[in-house]
Parts: C-alpha cells; structure tokens; sequence
C-alpha cells in the first residue's frame, strides 16, 4: 500500500511538470466554461448559466463525460509508455515492488489528476448556488458518476499504455476503445436491428452515466464502470508480467 | 554469493545467453567483459530479476531468482547500463522516491541520501542535490545512478557498463569508487573495454557468442591466454630463400615467414608453447656470418586474446547474416 501511494505521488507530481497536462486541463476546463456560459449549438447543448432555466449542472456533467473520451487517454498515455522508451522500467521493476503496486499506483495518480480537475469545476457550482439553488443530490451523484467513468475510463488509456512504448499510438488506442463504449454504442442502439442493439445498450458508458446526472443512482451503472476498471486493472498487469515470458 | 547454472536465454528463436554457469564469492568484484552483442546485459538482466531465464538456475545468497524474486531484489542495487533517469524530478526527490521504494524508513531516509550523495561526489564539491535529474550532464547521471544503487546498502551491485561515456578524470574516479566498494559489497560489472576491467576486478569472465570464453583472475588468464610466441629478426647477409633455409634448422621453429626490405630480411617465427629461441637465433646469425639488428620475442597479450574473441564473433555474426541473406 505505501509503495502504491509513492508510484501514485511520483506520478501525480510529473502532471505538474508536464505541459501537456496542463494544456489538456485548461482546454477541459474551458470547454466546461463554454457550456456553462453559452452552452453547445451545434451539439444542441443549452447554456447552463442562464435566467429562465433550471439550475442544474446536467448539461456541464454530460459535457464532461463525453469530452474524457479524448482528455484521458492524453493523460493515461504516458503513464508506462514512458517508462518503456526511456528505461526506467528496468530501475522500477528492478526495485521491490509488484506489477500490481506499480500499476495501480499509477492508475491512482491519474484518478487523483482528474479529481483535481473536476474540483476546478465546483466553482460552476457555486456560481449557480448564489443565483439559483440547484439539486445537492443531483450535483453529488453527478460528480460520483464523473469519477466512476473517469476511473473506468483510466484504466483503459492505462493498459493501451502498457501496450508500447510509443505514447501517441497508447492515446489513439486507448480512444478508439473507449469510441466502442461511447460512440460505437450509442450508434448501434440508435441504428442496428436486435439483438445488436439490445447488447450494445449493456456496453453504453454514457447511458449509464445519465442516470447519475440525472440524479439516480443505478448500480448497474455502478457494476459497469466498476467491472470495466477492474478488467482494463487486470489486463495491465498481466501485460506489464508478459514482458517475463515474452 | 551469486550461482549460476546452465543460464540459457532465447530471444524468440535468437540464442542470446548459451548455458553460462560461473560463480562469485562474497566480497569480489567480478568483470563481465564480451564484445557488444555477447550476452552480457542480458545475463545481467537476468540476475536482476528483469528479464526471466529461458532455462537454468541462478541463486543469489541462497534466494532462488525466479521463485524469490522480491528478497533478490532487496539485496540486490542494479543500474542499467543507460542509467535512466526521470527528467522532472530533482536529484533529491529522486532519491528520496528510490528510498521509499527500497523500504527505508523515513526516520533514515535523510541520512542514507546525505551518505550515498557525499560518496558519490553529488554534494561535494558542488551541491547538485537541488538540480533536476533533466539536466545533469553524463558524468553526473552517472553518480545518480551509482548513488541510487546503494542507498539501501545492498551486498550485491550489478553495474551494467558503469564507465561508459564518461571522460578520463570521471572513469578513474569511477573506477576508484567501485573499488573502494570490495569486500562490504559483492560487485558484478560489465564492460567491452579490457583494460578497464582489468585494473577494477579481481576476477573476469569473459563472454563470447553466448558462451563464457575465459575465466579467472586477470593473472590467472593472462598466463593462460599466452599463445605462442614469435620471434621477430632482422638480418642481412642472403636472399630470401637461403635466409629461410637456415632459419629451418633451428630446434623449435615452427613456421617462418619472411618479407625483404632492401638487403634486409625480416623473419617472423613461430616457436613451441614456451621456446625462447632468441639465443638460437643469434647463434645461426653468427655461423652464418649475418648481420643482426633487431631480435626481440613477442607474446600474446590478454588484449590479443580479447581482440580474437571479437574478432571471431563478428565474423560468426557476419557468417550468420550472410548465410540468412542467401
């Protein structure tokens, strides 16, 4: 557990040192500015911040979810891809420390990132509570579905990441898997004949995390984004062993 | 302290490591010297626990590597032979993050840090503890990493090309450092360059295709690897032809080559293990009324050896190539 929490704080600490982690937070974080202030024509996103309407942060959380598709993965990719192209992995996994410390660790360092993020945007939700009084309960369980997704989501930018040492193609694998949980399902709900769509709706992140903008809590939704961590969990480890027996 | 048997590792269908078994004594500082290529930074790999063995065993202290993988690696300081690093981090947090790592209580950390960093010149002369790892010059990497390896005091280092890229003063006061680590610490190290290792350790292996070639204290081999010797002489007084002819009836020569400069001629020859033919020679010189001026006897050098285990190598490797382009 301390070994995980020392990857975990490296890890977190080099975000800080990256620009590329702070030029992806700022535009994330500017996105959820654009909606909350003048919302999404062309996706037929309404503004949040506006008299008339309902103060809720649906609209934002939905935002948030759908954009983590492309904002993760540029997180996740270096998280061991690095380490393979420049070697350290030799020092790392050399030291005493499992596979599973070190990837966990890392998955928490990421995890922590993204909370960090989404605090930046609590300030949204002040902004609305002076002028409006929005839903607590919808706020919270909005927020425990952003890190639920964002947690499954991790996990799969974390495993492409153990897939090679190139961090480009680690980000672009890791967006087509998670196109799959997102676009692609949504698409063969909308579109395909049964059973497809029936099967495709199980495999629908965004749906799930609907419900818990709207302020339900499901677990399905629950089990899902769990399970999905753990499975993407697993499979980087054991790709961080196959190096054993490669 | 560190047994090998039988190491074999297969790269896909390329055999990198072919059956090597050696073993090190507690205390000694062992040079792993081979030409690129040979399988020495694989067999180190395979000691550290990185890299799993194809077959054979390996025992360090007792600890199987393969079944007590996390008691062999807390006994054990490795730094690859690139010595990565990474860029963000200052040196002191770096260490600081390997401490933890290592299971250094935090109450010791501080004074394990200041320890390593003043041995391996990186608070004195120059504090460099505050800069970042990124911009450290080669020389300086280096101590990093040599500074990393023993914070937590391990018997067992395994330096993989420990000098390599550095300048002169930096590779002596390496080379100094590594010594002074004898007897507290076993040290394995790995070079391509023989001199080095010769002066650092008091025991060689030398690898060669996968296989080890030679082994022995660097006296030991150098006596061994003592081919043949020649001697060389320079005489004028006959042609070619008759200077060979009665060259030949020397007691001991083996093979003579001659080459003619001017009215001088200059006879290489091979004589038996241990001959010493000089005097032989220069009693011919006398009979035969030459003129002598050079006549010295030259004996394989542990360097000639070294070159010709090269040498052979890349020609097997060139065969190899050749054979698989056809």
């Amino acid at each position: 557990m301390k070994k995980m929490l020392t990857i975990a704080q490296r890890e977190l600490a080099g975000y800080f040192f990256s620009p590329l982690a702070y030029g992806v937070g700022a535009i994330y974080l500017l996105c959820c500015g654009i909606v909350f202030f003048h919302g999404l024509d062309a996706f037929g996103i309404p503004p949040v911040f506006e008299t008339g309407r309902e103060p809720t942060m649906r609209p934002l959380f939905e935002m948030m979810a759908s954009a983590t598709v492309v904002v993760l993965p540029l997180l996740t990719m270096r998280l061991v891809s690095e380490e393979f192209s420049s070697g350290t992995i030799e020092t790392l996994m050399t030291a005493p420390i499992s596979d599973a410390q070190v990837i966990i660790g890392k998955f928490l360092s990421v995890l922590g990132f993204f909370a960090i993020l989404l605090a930046a945007s609590l300030f949204y939700v002040i902004l609305l509570s002076i002028y409006g009084s929005p839903d607590a309960g919808v706020t919270v369980s909005g927020y425990l579905g952003l890190l639920l997704l964002g947690g499954a989501f991790i996990s799969v930018g974390l495993f492409t990441s153990t897939l090679t040492g190139h961090q480009l193609l680690a980000a672009i694998l890791a967006m087509v898997i998670l196109s799959v949980f997102t676009a692609l399902a949504w698409a063969v709900v909308a579109f395909a004949p049964q059973p497809w769509n029936v099967i495709a709706v199980r495999f629908n992140a965004l749906s799930y995390f609907r419900d818990f903008a709207r302020g339900v809590f499901d677990t399905r939704g629950l089990v899902f984004f769990l399970s999905v961590a753990v499975f993407f969990l697993y499979l980087s480890i054991k790709m961080l062993e196959s190096r054993r027996w490669r | 302290m560190i047994d090998v048997k039988n190491l074999t590792k297969w790269y896909g269908r390329v055999l990198a490591v072919d059956g090597i078994s050696f073993h090190v004594e507690r205390g000694s500082i062992v040079g792993f010297l081979g030409p690129n290529g040979a399988g020495k930074s694989t067999t180190l790999k395979i000691l550290t626990c990185y890299l799993p063995a194809t077959g054979g065993k390996v025992t360090i202290a007792n600890h199987d590597i393969f079944t007590e993988s996390m008691e062999v690696r807390r006994m054990l300081g490795y730094m690859p032979e690139s010595v990565p690093l990474y860029p963000e981090m200052r040196v002191v947090e770096y260490l600081n993050f390997r401490a933890r790592l290592r299971d250094i209580p935090g109450s010791r950390r501080q004074a394990e840090i200041d320890r390593v960093a003043e041995r391996c010149w990186l608070s004195k002369p120059e504090n460099m503890l505050r800069r970042r790892l990124g911009e450290l010059s080669r020389g300086y990497k280096q101590r990093v990493g040599l500074a990393d390896v023993l914070l937590h005091n391990p018997p067992v280092l395994v330096l993989d090309e420990p000098t390599i890229g550095l300048d002169p003063a930096q590779i002596r006061s390496m080379r100094e450092l590594i010594q002074s680590l004898a007897g507290e610490h076993t040290v394995i190290l790995s070079s391509h360059i023989l001199a080095e290792v010769e002066q650092t350790c008091t025991h060689l292996i030398i690898i060669a295709g996968g296989r080890i070639a030679a082994t022995g204290t660097p006296g030991e081999l150098r006596d061994r690897v003592t081919g043949p010797s020649r001697i060389i002489a320079e005489v004028r007084g006959e042609d070619e032809q008759a200077t060979v002819q009665a060259a030949k009836t020397i007691r001991g020569a083996k093979e003579i080559q001659v080459s003619s400069q001017g009215n001088w001629r200059r006879l290489l020859i091979s004589s038996e293990q241990d001959a010493d033919i000089r005097g032989e020679v220069f009693k011919l010189a006398g009979q035969k009324g030459w003129q002598l001026r050079e006549l010295r006897r030259e004996i394989g050098s542990l360097e000639d050896f070294f070159v010709q285990i090269t040498y052979e190598q890349n020609l097997q490797a060139g065969l190899w190539k050749s054979a698989a382009r056809a």
